[in-house]
């Protein structure tokens, strides 16, 4: 049975309807005549890639952005939804990519915030906060402590309070923006569990996300958007991930890398007992160890925020070593600048790109300079050398295919996919011996991965040793030579790609050790 | 050692008391009025400007209508004006709220410049009028110890000291104080909940208006009676150095301004204290010695407080 | 010239439109009489202005005077703000500068003028530079945020200059002022009018202006500043030292400043005078800003600061009180950090899509 699309006396049956929806961004057309039919009581993904317009669609049902044209119908009925407020009076609820928290206040607190209870005189009432979190905390499952404070509990609790925010505020409708980014397959599992006994209350769930065997394992239909438009509506019973893949690209795409048999040289980095604080100072990695050989790729697997990042800027010298030793190519680096470290033949991707990876204000051609900018032959005896800095840029543009290709555009003018192939161009430029890749294609689309996948096993071939950080677990599997899982500032285990399932792996990035994760996985 | 002794002296002076809660005063009005609006994320440097026009008004409303309560509620409303341009700038316009505070600073100190000669006659200060009464506790026994440290003190102090108690509740106990820290902290998040970011923000760079002028108008219709040229002389500045000492918190605040008072209070025993016979061409060196002493507070506590994580970040509204 | 860029030149100059605009309000009302009894005392206030500004070769010189500290403060603050660091404190580099450069001065006798003038202005810079190097310090070692330090070290640099001239280095006269600095050590005048001089402290400053330009378009020390000025974290992970930037450009930009207070104790008091800086230093600020951070722009902004401050003068002699000219320009700095204000007076802001 095809999807169907509903009549117009059928819309009562929807809890959601969007027609003919276009939203106008200064540069792209976000939303373009978009239609949407969600059926009361079921579980509607959303997939695309990055920018297909998933979660502008969303966030005008949210009442985030005002649509330029179109109309929205919530159980049949037309209304105007202009902001939050209205979205909460007509039962919608939104979980956030990037969880909407206020971490100094407590879990209670963040919960009734905006719909706080009150005592006389518009005194805020914490017990009764307390006392009706608790009561649909519940009625629901989902257990949370109450009086802790946001910052101080895991990332899969304050989901959990999220859900939670949008309950209280009697949500019948619920989107969820990518729930499942930040969540090991364990507690992906959980909150499918959570999902469905939603379901079974009567609730209507819109999920968003890009991974498609996600959305076979946990809807009832599934919308497809490729470039702001609608490519496809059907019952996920009658698709296949391959199938929604070609839906989302447009084309056949690779679902599996190839990676060519490689032997692995001789040691180029060795980190021995490395410990690193965090932000607050507080340890977050607690005594690794491991090496990485030449024309090898080491994977790093782990929930975020378990002590990945700090690794990261510790290598690249960004962050303080508190004890331990890393040794690069014979010489000690446990104290380098960053200028140091890549004077000696390391280049670092970072998982920032925003942040640490470009000056968004600077053109492409500066850009393809940071690092370089102070030595031949980007510069002379203390001065820019813009003929030469000019040439090369073009040239990296033209072989690494960013688009437009033109140097003296500011970076910030850039698409995402582009950025990170500019910076990808700068970081190659290096001939490191050594380079540090964190979360690759975080947020690029299908054609800019693959380009970025080859480019690192292009790397591998060049003898060059890769230390592979990433949250995406297919990535890992598909690049790694070997595989190392990183809980809480540890590693859990070294595995290989071929030897390990799914399963262990989430096993570990959940705190098990391998021979854990082995037993457990056998039962 | 008479320079020890000069300052046991002061210790045992009730005067050194009763000097410490009015040099604080002032400074605990713009200190809790720079809370409010940096916690909600909106920095305000401008309190020095708004404390200058506040001090002006309160004599203008004083010269005009012939009572100094009236130039308090003068000083209040250009307060709350000057606030209101930048809250105007800062908050709907994102403006760099730094830059637009200094521009607040210098119309400040312009527009009281300006007006001085035109309204009062002459430049530089002006005529001395009625000030407020102090509030003279008798019953203390007028010579007593205890009567010279509290038992004649400007209506001001007591105000001041009420609204720490009144600032820590509206922040801590109420809806709209937790509106506040949500706002200051993850203005998104309190976005996508209904609640109004701008809204909270005009509220608390409002109130660093009305509390910022009312610490001008204790300098200038509460203590001299008189305004003059540039009167506030960087006590807006220290006020902020101590909202950051105070850790962003009324309590905290209250503290770093006895603390600074006790500074200034210190400083002008040590200057009169006849033992010591300090020249008056020595008296700058003592002067700089608040400021020296704010620097060095700044520079060794700010990594150990935490400001509100939106501070000073603007907020643009999607779509 | 593309859109972003004409907006850097257009938003200043439309900012000091409005200013003038509301000044010009402000005037009219202060005026007495009929309307047009204000209108003409409108037109006569700014014809005072121009005529005091721009009036006659002494105006002229005037303007000139007024204009070279102010190019520098204006650099001072400009290249701060290029790498990120807003130094509110060039009033007091100025000023501990000055007294650096005039004690320095006033034992140079012994020195012939052309190891005396340079060795001078390299006293006052590197006083200037201290100064604000340790508000630069506190901010890369402790965080410590540079506008609160470098406003207490204004008012310590106010104090301890304030006591030296009144003093341990007073000239006596009961005026807070230093003793004459020694002859070899005056800069040689450019140009004379009647009693007035104006030494080539103007060219100076002129060659810093294109010095800083050089620095920032076209060496790999200006590439640097920009990085960390637009992003620190990438400017690390580009192995830049920002502590270390923070801390030069600080010093840079207080040896600018302290060059401004050397060229007027060098080339127009002879000496030091308790009021030398007497907000110059805070007219970097508007100044930077006007001339977008631009080496070129601030000299064309300094031109407009220093034709209304001396012009200003003769306006009060027809009424109006001088600071109105603080008044303007705190308007102007206050538009231009609104920029988007501006843009929506002047209907250019397009903002994403209908709401």
């Amino acid at each position: 049975m095809p999807f169907h699309i509903p009549q117009e006396e059928e819309y009562k049956d929807y809890a959601v309807v969007m027609k003919g929806i276009v939203k106008q961004f200064p540069k792209v057309l976000a939303n373009d005549n978009v239609d949407l039919y969600i059926k009361r009581g079921e579980i509607h993904a959303i997939v695309g890639e990055n920018g297909a317009g998933k979660s502008t669609l969303m966030n005008q049902l949210y009442g985030l952005y005002n649509a330029d044209a179109g109309k929205i119908l919530i159980n049949g009925k037309e209304i105007a939804i202009d902001n939050p407020k209205d979205a909460i009076a007509v039962g919608i609820g939104m979980v956030h990519q990037h969880f909407m928290l206020v971490g100094p206040l407590s879990v209670a607190e963040n919960i009734v915030l905006g719909d706080e209870p009150t005592k006389k005189f518009n005194l805020f009432d914490l017990k009764r906060a307390r006392r009706e979190v608790k009561k649909i905390s519940e009625e629901y499952g989902l257990k949370v402590d109450v009086d802790a404070k946001i910052e101080d509990i895991s990332v899969g609790t304050q989901q959990r309070v999220e859900i939670l925010k949008t309950l209280f505020r009697g949500a019948d409708i619920l989107i969820l923006d990518e729930p499942t980014a930040v969540l090991t397959p364990q507690e992906t599992e959980e909150l499918f569990v959570v999902l469905r006994n939603l379901q079974n209350d009567g609730k209507t769930i819109i999920f968003i996300t890009h991974k498609l065997n996600e959305v076979i394992a946990v809807s009832n239909n599934v919308t497809v958007m490729r470039g702001g438009k609608v490519t496809g509506q059907i019952p996920t019973k009658e698709t296949s991930t391959r199938e929604l893949a070609n839906m989302m690209v447009g084309r056949e795409v690779l679902l599996r890398v190839e990676k060519e048999k490689k032997e692995a040289g001789e040691k180029v980095l060795e980190v021995q007992d490395l410990k690193v604080n965090d932000n607050r100072d507080l340890p977050a990695v607690k005594g690794v160890s491991f090496d990485i050989r030449k024309g090898e790729i080491l994977g790093i697997a782990g929930v975020a925020g378990n002590g990945q990042s700090e690794l990261e800027d510790a290598l690249t010298g960004l962050r303080k070593k508190i004890a331990g030793t890393v040794t690069f190519n014979g010489v000690d680096i446990s104290t380098a600048t960053p200028r140091d470290i890549r004077e000696a033949g390391m280049s670092h991707i970072a998982a920032d790109r925003y942040k640490y990876a470009m000056v968004k204000e600077f053109t492409v051609a500066y850009n393809i300079a940071l690092g370089r900018h102070y030595k031949q032959p980007f510069a002379d005896g203390g001065f820019l050398n813009h003929r030469k800095i000019n040439a090369i840029s073009k040239e990296l543009v033209k072989k690494f295919d960013v688009r437009p290709p033109e140097i003296q555009l500011s970076a910030e003018n850039l698409s995402g996919g582009n950025q990170q192939k500019m910076v990808v161009a700068r970081e190659f430029d290096y001939n490191p011996l050594c380079m540090v890749v964190s979360q690759p294609t975080r947020g690029l689309d299908i054609g800019a991965i693959e380009f970025i996948h080859s480019t690192i096993l292009d790397l591998r071939q060049e003898d060059v040793a890769i230390l592979l950080i990433s949250m995406e677990l297919e990535e890992i599997l598909s690049l790694s030579d070997r595989i190392l899982v990183m809980y809480e500032g540890q590693i859990m285990g070294e595995v290989t790609p071929d030897e390990v399932t799914m399963e262990e792996l989430g096993l570990m990035m959940a705190g098990s050790t391998l021979e854990e994760a082995r037993s457990e996985a056998d039962e | 050692m008479n320079i020890l002794k000069a300052i046991l002296d002061a210790f045992a002076n009730p005067i050194f008391y009763s000097l410490t809660l009015s040099a604080a005063t002032p400074l605990l009005f713009a200190s809790l009025g720079g809370l409010f609006s940096e916690k909600t994320g909106v920095t305000n440097i401008a309190l020095e400007g708004i404390m200058l026009l506040g001090a002006f008004s309160g004599i203008l409303g004083t010269a005009l209508f012939g009572s100094p309560w009236i130039g308090i509620i003068l000083a209040m409303i250009s307060g709350a004006a000057a606030a209101a341009l930048h809250a105007w700038a800062s908050i709907n316009f994102q403006a760099n709220q730094i830059v637009s505070a200094t521009a607040i600073i210098l119309l400040a100190q312009g527009l009281t410049g300006f007006l001085l000669e035109p309204v009062f006659g002459k430049p530089g200060s002006t005529e001395i009028y009625d000030k407020i009464p102090k509030i003279e506790l008798k019953f203390l026994g007028k010579g007593s110890f205890l009567y010279n440290m509290i038992g004649s003190l400007s209506p001001f102090v007591y105000l001041a000291l009420i609204l720490v108690v009144v600032s820590w509740f509206i922040i801590y106990k109420t809806k709209l104080g937790l509106r506040i820290i949500a706002v200051g902290e993850n203005p998104e998040a309190a976005d996508t909940l209904g609640v109004s970011v701008y809204g909270i923000r005009w509220f608390g760079v409002l109130m660093s208006g009305l509390l910022a002028s009312l610490g001008g108008a204790y300098l200038s219709v509460g203590e001299l009676g008189q305004f003059t040229e540039n009167m506030t002389n960087g006590k807006g500045f220290i006020a902020l150095a101590a909202m950051i000492l105070g850790n962003w918190t009324p309590k905290g605040a209250l503290f770093a301004c006895l603390l600074f008072g006790a500074a200034d209070a210190m400083n002008e025993q040590l200057q009169s204290n006849p033992s010591l016979a300090i020249p008056s061409s020595a008296k700058p060196l003592f002067n700089l010695i608040p400021f020296v002493i704010t620097l060095i507070v700044v520079a060794g506590f700010v990594g150990k407080t935490r400001s509100p994580a939106a501070d000073g970040v603007p907020y643009e509204k999607k779509g | 010239m593309n859109k972003k860029q004409w907006m850097r030149v257009a938003i200043p100059i439309i900012s000091i439109i409005i200013s003038l605009l509301i000044a010009s309000i402000i005037i009219i009302w202060i005026g007495e009489g009929s309307f047009t009894d204000r209108i003409d005392f409108l037109v006569e206030a700014y014809t005072q202005l121009i005529k005091g500004a721009f009036g006659n070769k002494t105006a002229v010189m005037n303007t000139i005077i007024k204009m070279t500290p102010l190019i520098l403060t204006g650099l001072a603050v400009g290249f701060g703000f290029r790498a990120g660091v807003f130094n509110i404190g060039a009033e007091g580099q100025m000023a501990m500068g000055a007294l650096t450069a005039t004690i320095f001065a006033v034992n140079a006798a012994s020195l012939p003028s052309f190891i005396a003038i340079p060795l001078t202005m390299i006293v006052g810079m590197l006083a200037g530079a201290v100064w604000a190097g340790i508000a630069g310090f506190l901010k890369a070692t402790t965080g410590a945020h540079e506008v609160i330090s470098t406003i207490m070290l204004n008012w310590i640099a106010y104090n301890i200059t304030n006591w030296a001239v009144t003093g341990p280095f007073n000239a006596g006269g009961g005026i807070p002022k230093s003793p004459e600095i020694a002859s070899s050590a005056k800069l040689p005048n450019l140009l004379t009018s009647q009693a007035s001089f104006m030494s080539f402290g103007i060219l100076i400053a002129i060659t810093a202006a294109v010095v800083m330009y050089i620095i920032l378009y076209k060496t790999s020390m200006g590439y640097e500043v920009k990085a960390v000025g637009f992003n620190p974290f990438a400017a690390e992970y580009g192995g830049i030292n920002v502590s270390k930037n923070i801390i030069v450009t600080m010093a840079i930009s207080g040896a600018l400043a302290g060059l401004a207070g050397t060229l007027e104790a060098t080339g127009l008091y002879y000496r030091f005078y308790g009021t030398l800086s007497s907000g110059k230093g805070f007219d970097g600020i508007s100044i930077a800003l006007i001339g977008q951070n631009n080496p070129f722009g601030i000299l064309a902004a300094s031109l407009l600061i220093g034709a209304l401050r001396t012009g200003s003068n003769q306006m009060q002699f027809a009424g109006v009180p001088k600071h109105i000219v603080m008044i303007i320009q705190s308007i102007i700095i206050f538009l231009v950090a609104a920029e988007r204000m501006v843009m929506t007076i002047m209907g250019w802001n397009k903002k994403k899509g209908a709401k």
